[in-house]
């Protein structure tokens, strides 16, 4: 490993501020005299600690409310948190202490998360820039809450329809070695029922997209994650997120159940509740299903 | 990943289906998967214009950084495999 592959190391320096997500200014101002996690029944309510430990505040303009903490310069500065976010360990730790804060204060009031690495210098930039943004702020604060997000991956397992396509089990045909006009036939033949699975298992998707949605207030597709990174050597084909109403919940999830069930070349994979990271943005994505799943 | 988490929860083996008695509890109890997290905190979130500039709305930065998680993964991967029994 090179020196350059190295995270830049904080050293003692001027500090700026993380923003984690942004809430109406009264549901957690009665907090203001600490930030802590949610009681889970244990009776210790600790403080809420940020990025690098660092104690989580709020800074509050007009009526809305953000979450923050301090960080160091030298480590998420423009220039450093660039190389930083290319290395891994780097990132993961910072996303999941993000992640661990927003979910913290998701559990007490309805909150917008921000996008990972806003950082400001000054609680007066930020103040200024929620001042701004306001009117934004309220609207999303107003169409998330009491709503939370539920992820749902569907896979076309290695080895199922698309790996082994029908024409390959057991038709008893046997190519002669050496005879390139078999071995052709049988290699087309291959390569339409591979495509006939996909199509399938793409329309079956669609469908439970299409169902899923109608149970949700709103849906977005995220890109199908590489086969590399799910490590399971399944092909996702769909990696939906849903915003849910809280009190359906249950019957979501019923949903989704039956989704798989009724879908048996596909395998779902339901994740949440998230906080509503992917229904905060003007723009929600724009993915299709079966579409970038290529391995 | 890094610690060996599984992944997410798989629909057949949730616990639900029991009416009524689903803890909602269960399926947020599940280790998160960084790549699930990175889909959201990466592509989601309100972006602001920071005044350290730290434009993360600008795509080429979510490609570099994504491209760096593949390249990664694919090492994490092989261990994992490796202590797979």
């Amino acid at each position: 490993m090179s020196d350059q592959d190295v995270p830049a190391q904080p050293s003692p320096g001027p500090d700026a501020i993380w923003v984690y997500a942004v809430a109406r200014g009264g549901t957690l101002a009665e907090r203001e005299a600490g930030v802590s996690r949610p009681d889970d029944g244990s009776g210790t309510n600790e403080p809420l600690a940020g990025i690098a430990g660092r104690p989580v505040r709020l800074v509050t303009a007009t009526d809305l409310t953000a979450v923050v903490s301090p960080v160091d310069l030298a480590e998420f500065g423009e220039e450093p948190l660039r190389r930083n976010m290319e290395h891994l360990p780097w990132l993961e730790a910072v996303a999941r202490m993000h992640h661990d804060v927003v979910s913290a204060v998701a559990k007490m009031t309805a909150v917008v998360p921000m996008r990972l690495a806003t950082v400001y210098r000054t609680d007066l930039g930020l103040a200024r820039m929620l001042g701004q943004r306001r009117s934004d702020f309220l609207a999303v604060l107003g169409n998330i809450a009491g709503r939370s997000e539920w992820g749902v991956k569907a896979y076309v397992e290695a080895g199922g329809d698309l790996a082994t396509p029908p024409a390959d089990r057991g038709s008893g045909v046997a190519v002669t070695p050496g005879s390139g006009a078999a071995y052709l036939s049988k290699r087309r033949a291959e390569l339409t029922a591979a495509e006939g699975a996909r199509k399938a298992a793409v329309a079956s998707a669609k469908r439970v997209h299409a169902e899923l949605a109608g149970q949700a207030v709103a849906a977005a597709l995220h890109r199908p994650q590489d086969p590399r990174l799910s490590g399971t050597g399944s092909r996702m084909i769909m990696n939906a997120t849903y915003l849910v109403d809280d009190r359906d919940r249950v019957s979501f999830a019923a949903r989704v159940r039956r989704a798989a069930s009724m879908n048996p070349s596909l395998r779902l994979e339901l994740t949440g509740p998230w906080p509503p990271y992917s229904f905060v943005a003007p723009e929600p994505g724009a993915q299709t299903i079966g579409a970038g799943a290529s391995r | 990943m890094t610690e060996g988490t599984v992944p997410d929860l798989a629909i057949d083996e949730a616990d639900l289906a029991i009416d009524g008695a689903w803890d909602d509890q269960a399926v947020e109890r599940q280790p998160i998967a960084l790549v699930d997290l990175l889909d959201r905190v990466l592509a989601g979130g309100v972006v602001l214009a920071g005044e350290v500039t730290l434009a993360l709305a600008d795509v080429d930065m979510v490609t570099i950084s994504v491209r760096a998680l593949v390249t990664s993964v694919s090492a994490l991967a092989g261990q994992e495999q490796d202590r797979a029994p």
